[in-house]
């Protein structure tokens, strides 16, 4: 018996041998393996897809691919550099005062009465094929005025069989922006927008008590509806007016609230019943880029596909100089996109997303913390590389300094901490000089960050190098680097302050200061004590109050907190997108702003609304320069640290440069399927001989038990 | 018995707004509606009005449960409570707090959460009832000592410790099944296999172990010694008197349980990115989406009070003596 089930088992391990040489743990079907596709992962379910109301990173990978304001970030250059995406050219702006005479691009801010963006679009740019431009031999929509009954088979989009398209025009962009003052829809920058775009809040009003135009649809035709900023000048062209000159608006026609809205979309999607459908903006996109979402199941896989209606665009010829040598440039002129298809799979937890990036069936992963030693170490010059397994997978690494700042910051209306009172000045700069962010790097971020010398991060203008850029507060130039100041040199400042080791030399009483923040869970006890270790070097007793968000940001928003640790990602590379997070009127208590630390400088917030309106160059790294000096001197902030971004891709995986600023970056990813097609078959071949123990385990188990089963059902009853 | 399921409905009715209620005030007491719209309009730039606009859209703008400036019936119904809890009775779940239909996801996800909670629960029967069965056929020996021994070592291991071994001896090590995923129709067993394992292994020290009790209890009984002494061989007093006697409370056990198959897990779901009602919940806990966390905790208690009346209802046909009055 044990020789036929033998014989059994093995030719049943033969069969699924033969019957298919696909590796079994392909999590895709097999038929996609020699395909152009890319594949990554998502780990949280997209909350907004409509251009008026994402803004978060991970909502811009798919919609970045979908739409299309009419600027983009090169992808090669640097430092970030805007250049036309379904612009002709860079927008012609105007100034004007109030006469309406042409002021000079130098003019001063207070000059100005409008500020005017001139932009042409591209013409035979079409829409990716969809049922709201679907039209009948007469002509007529399709799909606009459905009926209950005729979506009681509905489901999906993909339930509409017919599909249409047309050209982009000037006008979709207009009422894209009149979006902003649609009273059903929510933009994070409407308030910002209003403050600017000429006309905006009278449109808010006045749309606030407009009718949907029949029972159960939520459609407003905003097309009916007059928004003084914007201007139609031709079919392909068009103007927006601002109520004042604000340079920085142009790096907001690079991002999604700037892509074009078609009418027909927002009345198709506005009907009654769609919404109780899912069938909405907000979850499934129309553009003209070179993708389009084909499946949208945030549950478990989000597919982006070529558009069958791109223009096509070409690869770009120029970048920096190592651009050539590192193979950047070899696909220059070249049409894009060049993947066929992006598949992007939940993965919620870490671990199997690492795990399947090691078979192979991811091509691009970040390193978590708990795989970082296996991914990545530091050689003698302190420089990261791959590990001997990595290399031997031919796994490449990329790494950037990201524009962001995460730091420690002081409440600035706090009576001990804050204030501009030698006392308190003193203290935050002794304090400034004995948190240890290169250790804090070291043991908490694996190394990946920068020590901060300031508000601006390497790579945004403002931010200077070498000598010229460190604290001189809390940084010593020795040796060709900075050096933190001495511990003794902070105990000193403390001497100054009134606070000799940490006790307040009027009353005697050890100095407690308190820290809020709503980190929690189990590795946050470490970073806790490291932060308690780092106030004694003071004799200060470091209290942690541990909250949930929302209580952190309630305390954030009275302005209660003492000590916070905040984060800021830049939404476009200019100095104001960090300077403005402590200008005095940004305050968060006050004017519930984003200067968390309700930091007011006079000279600083006058310097601040001159610098804005200023164009890059000599005169507006001065005036940095002196903000900048001010802030260190003030020291609001601890400047905690950039972090840097390591990302790995597998060999197949080409133009792979990072760029932190573009949203759109996947036409450029090429894919060499029939490489990561050999490797993940190597790298995945099943193992049979689990089946071949398993069974002998079974047999010696169950041999004993089957001759006591015998003997007991032999023995006599006593 | 018709009089008796509909005395159990009614009863039901004062524990599920109990329920609705109690979630309703925890949840608030954690969280304001500022909270809730902060949430879902996102960290930066977020100005008051948009806030106010935000609760204005979706009803959070009106006093939690009593609506002193109302009038009339208004002071109950123009609030929060009201309107966004009344309508779960008849099971209109309305609009999540970031605008999709829950009863369509609802409907969507249980089907990912039945197709790993099914096969684990039929699968893992079979397993712990023969594993059981076995133990209990050879009692006091030393195969019996060492299962037990072995049971009670796997159910003092974590199911964290059974899900990520799992995934990397079979999936990362033996290249058997993928590490994670889910897909539709045939292709979900290549899926669905290894978080069944997981779950079938990770539960079988228990169960196994809870098992064996009722059958050796059942064994010392007098109808089974009554069975041996009129010579029956012990495989067939084994399964056909223990085991059918035995398995009136694994049914009662089971019966319980079966509504909450809809529900899914939490763990398992999140780990093997399932998309499936467990890890909706997960989310929804996370993002503060409380339109989502109280239709979930709604319709967890009306199935855990359904599979109650299930078990009652089982009884009566598993043991006949048993009339529900």
């Amino acid at each position: 018996m044990t020789r036929i089930a033998l014989y059994w088992l093995l030719c049943s391990l033969c069969y699924l041998a033969a019957c298919s040489d696909e590796p079994w743990n392909n999590p895709y079907p097999g038929d996609q393996s020699q395909q152009n596709i890319y594949y990554d992962v998502f780990s949280e379910r997209p909350k907004h897809l409509d251009p008026i109301s994402s803004y978060s990173a991970n909502e811009y990978v798919f919609l970045g691919q979908i739409y299309e304001p009419p600027l983009q970030y090169h992808f090669l250059k640097r430092p970030y550099q805007l250049t036309p995406l379904t612009a002709t050219e860079m927008p012609e702006v105007s100034y004007l005062d109030t006469e309406g005479r042409f002021l000079p691009e130098t003019v001063a801010a207070e000059k100005v009465h409008r500020a005017i963006y001139r932009i042409s679009i591209r013409p035979g740019i079409l829409f990716q094929p969809h049922p709201a431009f679907a039209r009948g031999d007469a002509g007529t929509y399709l799909y606009h005025d459905l009926t209950s009954g005729d979506l009681a088979d509905v489901y999906t989009l993909d339930d509409f069989i017919e599909k249409g398209t047309r050209e982009l025009t000037a006008e979709d962009y207009i009422y894209q922006i009149k979006r902003f003052a649609h009273p059903g829809v929510h933009s994070p920058i409407g308030g910002l927008m209003s403050k600017y775009i000429l006309g905006l809040d009278e449109l808010g009003r006045s749309l606030a008590d407009v009718q949907p135009h029949n029972g159960g649809s939520r459609y407003i035709d905003l097309r009916k509806h007059v928004l003084e900023g914007v201007r139609l000048i031709d079919r392909y062209t068009f103007e927006i007016s601002l109520k004042e000159k604000y340079p920085q608006f142009i790096y907001w026609l690079s991002m999604s609230f700037f892509a074009p809205m078609p009418w027909e979309v927002d009345r198709f999607y506005s009907q009654a019943g769609m919404k109780e459908k899912n069938i909405v903006l907000d979850w499934y996109p129309v553009g003209t880029g070179p993708f389009m979402l084909t499946v949208n199941n945030p549950n478990r896989q989000m597919v982006l596909e070529r558009n069958p209606n791109f223009r096509g665009e070409t690869y770009p010829a120029e970048g920096e100089e190592t651009d050539w040598e590192d193979g950047y440039l070899q696909d220059a002129g070249k049409r894009m996109p060049f993947i066929d298809k992006a598949v992007f799979s939940l993965e919620k937890e870490n671990i199997p997303a690492w795990n399947k990036f090691l078979q192979g069936y991811y091509d691009t992963s970040g390193i978590d913390s708990d795989s970082f030693d296996q991914a990545v170490q530091f050689n003698a010059r302190g420089d990261a590389e791959l590990t001997q397994v990595m290399q031997e997978k031919g796994i490449n690494l990329s790494t950037a300094v990201t524009t962001s700042s995460y730091y420690m910051g002081f409440n600035m209306l706090d009576d001990v901490i804050g204030g501009d009172s030698q006392r308190a000045l003193l203290l935050r700069r002794a304090i400034s000089i004995v948190i240890d962010y290169e250790e804090y790097i070291s043991i908490f971020a694996n190394g990946r960050g920068l020590p901060a010398q300031g508000p601006i991060p390497p790579g945004i203008f403002g931010n200077l190098e070498g000598e010229a850029g460190i604290n001189p507060y809390v940084y010593e130039w020795k040796n060709t680097r900075p050096v933190r100041r001495t511990v003794e040199e902070a105990r000193r400042l403390m001497v100054e302050a009134g606070y000799p080791n940490g006790r307040d030399k009027q009353t005697g009483k050890s100095l407690i200061l308190y820290l809020d923040t709503p980190a929690a869970g189990p590795g946050t006890k470490a970073v806790f004590d490291w932060y308690r270790k780092q106030f004694a070097k003071l004799g200060i007793q470091l209290v942690i109050r541990v909250t949930d968000y929302n209580r952190f940001q309630e305390k954030m928003i009275k302005g209660t907190a003492q000590i916070f640790m905040w984060g800021w990602n830049a939404d476009y590379p200019d100095p104001e997108n960090f300077l403005f997070l402590l200008y005095g009127p940004n305050g968060k208590a006050e004017y519930n702003g984003e200067n968390a630390a309700n930091y007011r400088n006079s000279e600083f917030d006058t310097l601040f609304n001159r610098m804005k309106s200023m164009a890059n160059g000599p005169e507006r790294q001065q005036l940095i320069d002196r903000m900048v000096e001010i802030l260190r001197r003030d020291a609001p902030w601890i400047w905690g640290y950039h972090p840097v971004g390591f990302s790995l891709y597998h060999q197949w995986y080409g133009n792979a440069k990072p760029n932190l600023m573009a949203n759109n970056t996947l036409k450029y990813k090429r894919i060499d399927p029939v490489t990561r097609e050999k490797l993940r078959r190597e790298w995945n071949r099943p193992a049979y001989w689990p089946f071949i123990v398993l069974f002998f385990v079974l047999v010696v188990s169950v041999i004993p038990a089957w001759r006591s089963y015998k003997r007991r059902e032999r023995s006599a009853a006593l | 018995m018709i009089n008796y399921i509909i005395r159990r409905i009614l009863y039901a009715l004062p524990i599920l707004i109990g329920v609705n209620v109690i979630t309703f005030v925890l949840f608030f007491v954690v969280n304001t509606p500022d909270d809730i719209a902060r949430m879902q309009l996102g960290q930066k730039r977020v100005t008051q009005e948009a806030i106010e606009k935000w609760k204005a859209d979706r009803g959070y703008d009106r006093p939690i449960l009593w609506n002193a400036n109302a009038s009339g019936t208004g002071k109950l119904t123009e609030t929060i409570f009201y309107i966004h809890s009344v309508k779960l009775f008849v099971f209109e779940f309305g609009q999540s707090d970031s605008g999709r239909d829950i009863g369509h996801d609802i409907s969507q996800r249980m089907w990912p959460s039945l197709a790993i909670t099914v096969p684990s629960l039929l699968l893992g029967l079979f397993a712990y009832i023969t594993f059981a069965l076995i133990l209990a056929f050879f009692r006091a020996t030393y195969i019996d000592v060492w299962g037990v021994v072995l049971c009670v070592v796997m159910m003092s291991v974590s199911s964290m410790f059974y899900i990520i071994g799992g995934q990397f001896v079979i999936g990362k090590l033996l290249h058997l099944v993928p590490i994670s995923g889910y897909d539709t129709g045939i292709q979900a067993i290549k899926f669905v296999a290894l978080p069944v394992l997981v779950g079938l292994v990770g539960s079988i020290g228990s169960s196994t172990r809870w098992y064996r009790t009722i059958f050796l209890e059942e064994m010392n009984k007098d109808y089974v010694r009554t069975a041996r002494a009129k010579g029956l061989p012990e495989k067939l007093v084994l399964y056909r008197h223990v085991l059918r006697n035995g398995l009136i409370p694994i049914l009662t056990g089971v019966v319980v349980i079966l509504p909450m198959l809809f529900i899914g897990s939490l763990i398992t779901e999140s780990f093997f990115a399932i998309p499936g009602l467990g890890s909706y919940t997960i989310d929804a806990i996370n993002r503060q989406d409380f339109a989502i966390v109280r239709s979930m905790v709604y319709l967890g208690s009306v199935l855990y009070i359904f599979g109650l009346l299930l078990t009652d209802i089982s009884y009566t046909i598993a043991d006949p003596r048993i009339r529900l009055e």
